[in-house]
């Protein structure tokens, strides 16, 4: 298998636009002959509902939660990249395109990274004509802030909740779309199988999660807008409800998954504090603007209070390694520091699993008011959650699983191998490559539904124009339902002894310690011995109680657990091939001297595309190289 | 810590509910309030006891799904969300009653859960800016002085939990639906169609069964985002202006 990222030809600069001077447009009047099902209602579903819905496409939208609004893009705190230079200090749709490269670990696709900085400026537009209240100056014009990974001012954001307005803005123009009839939307509907027919998307089977009727939905194009995978880990910054279960029932039907082990550990948590913990909870990265953060130079310092720590005994070591980013160094980097130097022995706050992220020398040099007004809601939410209060004693804080930068592999087009899927946003692998910046996942969610996919979706659906429509009576349907039906039936009839959190748990565990910050040979080794035990001790002992034709939350946990048991191993093989350190992937055998991460371009400089090939098979990678015409891959450093 | 709860249990939406009451014990102090049902439903799925359903999404404070009815306040003690309460705000041995958040227009799907849709329906009525996408002048052209927007913000800050409707007598709507005529409303993108906005929404909230404001003001007490009561008033006044306008037939 041979694949085609379908990149136009032409120089970096001018490839989207003469894509979009060339690509297949369909006529007014024949938009609404194609119906298009998009699953998911997050910045990148939401948006590219609306947009579709406003050019006449019939579009169809499901999602698991009870309104559409409450999508876990909601829970975005810090911002949004655009390369609008409004503070004149040197930012351009390159710069942003080559930081955006870099802090990826020159392991994303050129052409779509320079598409995302293109159109990032036109995002904030939209946005603020939709009345999304960015944050403005005195003088009526909107402010930035810095981010990590950048040297430039260039991150738009609504206080601490950029996300919730990003996609209440999104959410509004579908709701203005559903009114006008053109988009029509299922709520707590869950996607559970993709349909195929010869070979091409034309479908979902779906449950209802209120009646729990299975049934199909068919469609000219189906676009997964779903969302990534973290909580594989159990414990992470997702809300409770996110779920692989819809990119991996695709990635049964033969969509291949692209470099599922680039997951992101965002460096500013709330530490855990006990083991019915059920989420973490994450404090934006922008508090790392003003925020310094810091342990005890000294082991025996660390049960001390903070205060009585002096100046001269404290290590402020992201200051001190990356002297030129300091406390902005990108997320990967920041994570494995805090990692380290816990593992030191220096961590503070329960098992030693913390760092401190102090405010006092920013409240003495603005007054406390200024930094209520930008960081006011987090300080609530930290004192609300720890029962501390954070202007007057550092914040502790520990890395956690936050972001998944794999994700389906998807062309040019954002068109996954199976003709006809389309993937957008966290769901899809294209342009984080192995680390991801801050203030860029808004971005790509909303560039993919505003203005990409727009423009793209006419690609595929030009050649299908006139063609047979599918029916749900069609027998690719049935088979998928019965599919679904007999898996249900599964999940229920097993009646044995251990709940479905007990298994997610002791997955998550396995996945965090050998998946997650550091990896290693062994490591992984151990993990693919272990989780396929654990799956099959869940088909045999797992106890699912209640019927499959009502609300049902167990049962809704147990189909999404049965599908992280499969995706962990995915995770960790993908893991276990890539011999190298790049971004959020550390394997502790590939090294600098300083414990930087070490790259292998030469063997690596690749996107494995891992081919489902049945349930007790193991997985084919297929390859797509990486091919840098415009950057050289440096060694990325922050120093 | 240890609690008894009273916790309602309802099989379906055309079924009748009733209290049950559940033990919870070794309740950490740290754990929220949802991580203690967590808990708890460990425990009554032991026993053989189908969990207690119960909606909740990102436990941080922000998506609006959980909506708990805590000793009879919506989200319970203290102004923030259900997943935002922590059990160290009660003393230990509590007797603790928990229902879905109450409205007619809220049913309930099973056991807390409840349907919100009514919310969303009210703003499909007019809640947004009709614009197309990329039609959009640049962002800066528009200078909005820094203290409307930060009002704006204060009123776009909702989470559409629906508390507001839940604690009222009335079962009113009107902090959620002025907060968002107050969002949109104060903005110039949004000014263009503030009357049919607001003759639209406070008409479909009217027709979804919400009752009007008479000035209790327990949707502000409750309500996690802050909203305050004084945009009702702004709605109340735009609602006027609108209606006037429109029966004497002047363009809107």
């Amino acid at each position: 298998m041979i694949l085609d990222a379908k990149i136009p030809a032409g120089p970096l600069d001018q490839k989207w636009t003469s894509y979009k001077n060339h690509a297949k447009i369909i006529n007014p009047s024949n938009k609404r002959k194609f119906k298009i099902l998009i699953v998911g209602t997050g910045l990148a579903g939401a948006s590219a509902a609306a947009t579709l819905g406003e050019q006449g496409f019939q579009v169809e939208c499901f999602c698991y939660q009870d309104s559409p609004r409450r999508a876990h893009s909601i829970a975005a705190q810090g911002g949004i990249n655009a390369a609008k230079n409004y503070q004149n200090d040197g930012d351009s749709v390159y710069r942003l395109f080559y930081d955006t490269i870099k802090g990826g670990d020159f392991r994303a696709r050129e052409a779509n990274v320079h598409r995302l900085a293109e159109v990032s400026a036109a995002i904030i537009d939209q946005c603020v004509a939709q009345g999304v209240p960015f944050a403005r100056e005195y003088g009526g014009l909107l402010a930035n802030r810095s981010f990590g990974g950048a040297q430039v001012s260039r991150t738009f954001y609504a206080r601490g909740q950029t996300g919730q307005q990003l996609l209440l803005g999104a959410y509004q123009e579908m709701s203005a779309q559903i009114a006008a009839g053109t988009v029509k939307m299922f709520p707590r509907t869950e996607m559970l199988d993709l349909v195929l027919v010869d070979g091409h998307a034309k479908g979902i089977v779906v449950r209802d999660m209120v009646t729990g009727e299975i049934r199909s939905h068919a469609g000219d194009a189906v676009l997964l807008c779903t969302g990534g995978y973290g909580n594989v880990f159990y414990l992470s910054t997702n809300a409770t409800g996110c779920n692989v279960t819809a990119t991996y029932r695709a990635h049964k039907r033969g969509a291949l998954f692209a470099n599922p082990c680039y997951t992101q550990i965002h460096p500013t948590c709330i530490p855990v504090s006990g083991d019915y913990q059920s989420k973490l909870t994450l404090m934006s990265e922008s508090l790392r603007n003003d925020g310094r953060v810091w342990v005890p130079k000294r082991r025996e310092d660390c049960g001390k209070a903070p205060h009585e720590i002096p100046e001269d005994a404290r290590d402020y070591f992201l200051e001190r390694k990356y002297p030129s980013y300091g406390n902005l160094a990108p997320r990967d980097i920041s994570s494995r520091s805090a990692k380290e130097a816990c593992d030191d022995g220096r961590g503070v706050g329960p098992g030693g699993l913390g760092v401190y992220l102090d405010f006092a020398e920013a409240i003495g040099r603005l007054g406390q008011k200024v930094v209520e007004e930008r960081y006011g809601n987090l300080f609530e939410m930290y004192g609300n959650i720890t029962g501390e209060n954070a202007y007057q004693r550092p914040m502790r804080i520990y890395p956690a699983v936050h972001y998944t930068m794999g994700g389906l592999w998807v062309d040019y087009n954002l068109m996954s191998n199976v003709p006809g899927l389309h993937v957008l946003g966290e769901a899809n692998f294209s342009d984080h490559g192995a680390n991801r910046l801050g203030a860029s996942a808004l971005m790509q969610g909303l560039a993919d539904g505003y203005f990409v996919i727009p423009y793209t979706i006419g690609t595929y659906l030009s050649a299908h124009f006139g063609k047979k429509k599918p029916e749900v009576t069609d027998a690719p349907f049935r088979d998928a339902e019965k599919a679904v039906r007999d898996r249900t039936q599964r999940l229920l009839a097993v009646k044995g002894s251990r709940s479905v959190d007990s298994f997610h748990r002791e997955l998550g565990l396995i996945i965090w310690n050998q998946c997650g910050m550091a990896r290693s040979q062994s490591g992984l080794e151990e993990a693919l011995d272990r989780i396929p035990k654990l799956r099959e001790e869940f088909w045999t002992n797992v106890n699912v109680l209640g019927k499959g034709e009502t609300f049902n939350q167990s049962l809704e946990k147990a189909g999404r657990v049965s599908d992280f048991l499969e995706f962990g191993e995915l995770m960790c093989r993908d893991a276990l091939a890539r011999n190298e350190s790049c971004g959020g992937h550390f394997r502790t055998e590939y090294q600098t001297p300083e414990g930087e991460a070490l790259r292998d371009d030469e063997n690596y400089s690749y996107v494995a595309a891992w081919k489902y090939e049945g349930e007790n098979a193991a997985p084919t990678c297929v390859k797509e190289p990486l091919v840098y015409e415009h950057v050289e891959q440096s060694t990325r450093s922050y120093k | 810590m240890n609690f008894t709860l009273r916790i309602w249990r309802q099989d379906g939406p055309s079924v009748e509910g009733r209290f049950e009451e559940y033990p919870a014990l070794n309740i950490p102090e740290d754990a929220s309030f949802l991580e203690m049902l967590d808990i708890v439903n460990e425990g009554l799925l032991g026993k053989g006891v189908e969990p207690v359903n119960f909606d909740h999404d990102c436990r941080e404070g922000i998506c609006g799904t959980c909506s708990l009815t805590i000793n009879g306040v919506p989200h319970g003690p203290d102004r923030g969300t259900t997943c935002q309460l922590y059990m160290r705000k009660f003393q230990d041995r509590d007797v603790i009653t928990i229902e879905p958040f109450r409205a007619a227009p809220f049913p309930v799907l099973r056991d807390l859960a409840v349907n919100r849709s009514a919310f969303d329906r009210i703003i499909q009525s007019g809640g947004f800016v009709g614009e197309r996408s990329g039609s959009a002048p640049d962002a800066n052209s528009v200078p909005i002085p820094k203290t409307i927007a930060d009002v704006a913000m204060d009123a776009a800050a909702c989470i559409g939990c629906g508390a507001c409707a839940a604690a009222c007598p009335n079962s009113s709507a009107m902090l959620f639906v002025s907060a968002k005529i107050g969002h949109l409303g104060l903005l110039p993108q949004g000014k263009p169609e503030k009357n049919r906005r607001v003759l639209k929404m406070v008409r479909t909230m009217d027709n979804e069964g919400f009752g009007n404001c008479s000035n209790y003001y327990a949707c502000e007490a409750v309500c996690p985002a802050g909203i305050p009561a004084a945009f009702i008033a702004r709605m109340n006044r735009e609602y006027t202006l609108a209606s006037a306008m429109e029966t004497v037939g002047a363009p809107l």
